[in-house]
């Protein structure tokens, strides 16, 4: 048993984490110079061969940049549902994808094609108009589509069980970077910050919630680590550790921008400070996929019901 | 990365499968951390049969009577145990506090004396550091250790202590300088207990048993070979001590976990549970094996580098609220029949005991006030609160 990364995904992390800083808004066709958007494309298909662990390392960091862009939209969710050729040209950075799996959308901003399920699969949907709505997290747009044409088909409706687990995957791990990086801009503000001659972080007000911000978000992670871990191995669990990994980190992430928000007093609530931001995704996050409650009723069905 | 177990961890954690199925006696089974109410004389035995086939010390260096096996053995050696339901060794303390301590700060004389009977159960270890006046504020010790020509001569009271009413020695934190503040000042002793001014009171708890006691100790003679450390260098010896005790525990804490979440997802299938409840009954699932996961996470780190991972500092308090949680949760479940205790109760009163015990998991080993202040001081870097 190895519960910890390899250090070629702990180097992985590292550049990413580097790039992202300098680079905060990548492009497409950065991010597949990088060889990201065939993370998890095989070689033989032009990707770079990796797992869904090491695509988990580079959501983690996107979540905690708050990138824009379609990476979650494209390689989370997309990719099982395209055929080899596609897949080669998304790593290939050459296009990207949304697959439509409600009315509401993400990344219809930016995606070059669109994916929508009919009847017994998954098709191509051509020539459809696109509405951006307004929506709170401006890093990751919602929209809405009209019209179009149903094109090729892709897959079959079987390939959606994976779709799922590895969007819930991806969100949990987004949510673990955003929640971490809102209690890092909190550690570092409350150690400078002084109220009655004394740094703020040192009145256990103010640090014991941080610590439990801590507690929950390594808590999270443990699990979307695990769920990443069960999707790359095939495992049996995937399902259920993909659910219990997104309501989770979702949850923590949720709370440890709000205690964040807390700590800074009010600078916290203004629109120039970054932490709403984290926030607006923390809580697109928690809304997307399925709430907290739909993903334990789930696991609890698995538990109680023997899975019914 | 693999979550499973490899091939030689696979065949180790079968055997001791199979061994525990054959061995844990069927009186002790389901036995929890006290040792009020079992009885001694098959916990000895129990004790030895562990030791006997190489599970007692399973990380210790074979030099002292351990089996030199990874860190990862003796974590899967806990989880089996729990999953048996088995009784603890009956020297937690000296197993998880006392023997490491002697290990590293020991004479090879107190080595040779010390740690064989530990392991196979036959000397039973307690500890004495907390006091009436030092709980949290450990370095507030007021027993006076006096140097008196060759011995130490002890007064004063510790409290807290399990297993003292039955232990054969106890791991000890006085004060030799009387004029010292502190940390400074401070000596670490193996004390006898069954030398003339030592006694010791049995405490009963808001569950009816008696797990801790009280230790009074009246001119206690101690030779001066029961040093551990430099005289006024107890402070950095009791550390080794604590270090321990918040080391292998997390994993020890979520084995128990898994065995308690398992009899909860019974009791919800026997009794049948409304969505809320189906919903808190989830989250308790979710919770276990997220620390079970930074339990492992934590190990691996210690495999790898040697130093447990900093994500293991969480798991002793996500374990005690964990534990109060799912132990009301059961009581919820159980609605009325909750009140019951005894033979005629459900599941013969284990949620009612169980609940009322976990009360105490926030307080003992730390408080969760004072370990919420370890994680924000050294694991976070926040300023000192104090």
């Amino acid at each position: 048993m190895d519960a910890s990364f390899t250090p070629e995904q702990e180097e992985l992390r590292a550049q990413a984490r580097a790039f992202l800083e300098a680079n905060p808004e990548p492009t497409w066709a950065q991010l597949a110079e990088l060889g990201w958007t065939g993370v998890s494309v095989a070689e033989a298909d032009g990707g770079t061969g990796l797992g869904f662990v090491e695509q988990g390392v580079l959501h983690e960091e996107l979540g905690r940049a708050l990138s824009p862009g379609p990476f979650y939209s494209t390689v989370a969710v997309a990719l099982p549902a395209l055929p080899p050729e596609e897949r080669r040209r998304v790593a290939a950075g050459e296009t990207s994808w949304a697959l439509a799996l409600g009315p509401l959308v993400p990344d219809l901003d930016t995606v070059e094609r669109i994916a929508v399920i009919g009847g017994d699969g998954i098709y191509e949907l051509i020539g459809a108009e696109r509405e951006i709505l307004e929506t709170n997290d401006e890093t990751r747009p919602l929209g809405i589509l009209a019209g179009g044409e149903i094109g090729e088909r892709l897959a079959g409706s079987e390939v959606l069980a994976d779709v799922r687990r590895r969007s819930l995957a991806a969100l949990a791990l987004e949510a673990c970077g955003a929640g971490r990086r809102a209690l890092e801009l909190a550690i570092e503000y409350v150690g400078q910050r002084e109220q009655f001659g004394r740094p703020i972080g040192s009145y256990q007000a103010v640090a014991h919630p941080l610590a439990t911000s801590y507690m929950e978000l390594e808590l999270a992670r443990s699990l979307a680590i695990w769920a990443a871990w069960c999707i790359d191995a095939g495992d049996a669990q995937a399902q259920t550790a993909a659910a219990a990994a997104k309501s989770q980190a979702a949850d923590a992430a949720v709370a440890a921008c709000e205690r964040a928000i807390q700590v800074h007093g009010g600078i916290g609530f203004t629109w120039e400070h970054v932490l709403h931001r984290l926030y607006k995704r923390a809580l697109w996050i928690r809304s997307w996929e399925a709430s907290g409650e739909q993903l334990r009723a789930e696991v609890a069905s698995t538990l109680l019901d023997g899975g019914r | 990365m693999d979550f499973r177990d490899t091939p030689e961890e696979a065949a180790f954690r079968e055997a001791a499968r199979e061994w525990l199925a054959d061995n844990v006696p069927e009186e002790l089974r389901g036995y929890g951390f006290g040792i009020d109410t079992g009885d001694l004389t098959a916990m000895r035995a129990w004790s030895l049969a562990l030791h006997e086939a190489g599970y007692a010390g399973l990380t210790w260096p074979k030099e002292y009577g351990g089996s030199g096996a990874p860190v990862a053995h003796q974590a899967i050696m806990l989880e089996e145990l729990a999953r048996a339901e088995a009784p603890p060794h009956l020297n937690v303390i000296g197993l998880g506090m006392a023997g490491p301590t002697i290990i590293a700060h020991g004479t090879e004389a107190q080595k040779a004396r010390y740690l064989a009977p530990l392991l196979s159960g036959e000397e039973v270890w307690c500890q004495g550091f907390s006091e009436p006046g030092a709980g949290s504020d450990l370095a507030g010790v007021r027993t006076s250790c006096r140097v008196d020509g060759d011995s130490f001569v002890l007064d004063g009271q510790k409290v807290w202590s399990s297993y003292a009413h039955v232990a054969d020695f106890c791991i000890l934190l006085a004060r030799s300088d009387p004029a010292s503040q502190r940390h400074e000042g401070l000596t670490y002793l193996i004390v006898d207990m069954h030398a003339p001014g030592v006694e010791a009171r049995p405490l009963r708890q808001i569950t009816g048993d008696a797990e801790f006691n009280e230790i009074f100790l009246s001119g206690v003679e101690v030779p001066r070979e029961n040093l551990l450390g430099e005289v006024g260098g107890g402070w950095q010896v009791a550390m080794t001590t604590l270090l321990h005790e918040r080391g292998t525990l997390g994993v020890a804490l979520v084995s128990r976990l898994e065995v308690a979440v398992g009899k909860l997802l019974q009791l919800a299938r026997d009794r049948g549970a409304t969505p809320a409840q189906r919903d808190a009954v989830a989250r308790e699932w979710i919770e276990l094996e997220g620390l079970k996961l930074t339990a492992y996470r934590s190990l691996s780190a210690l495999a790898r580098t040697g130093i447990p991972g900093p994500e293991g500092s969480i798991l002793k308090l996500q374990w005690s609220e964990a534990n109060q949680r799912l132990t009301a949760l059961a009581l919820e479940l159980l609605g009325r029949d909750a009140q019951l205790i005894g033979e005629r109760a459900p599941y013969q009163g284990w949620w009612a005991r169980q609940q009322l015990r976990s009360r105490g998991n926030t307080i003992e080993a730390g408080t969760s006030e004072i370990l919420r202040s370890i994680v924000a001081e050294r694991v976070l870097g926040l300023p000192r609160s104090r």
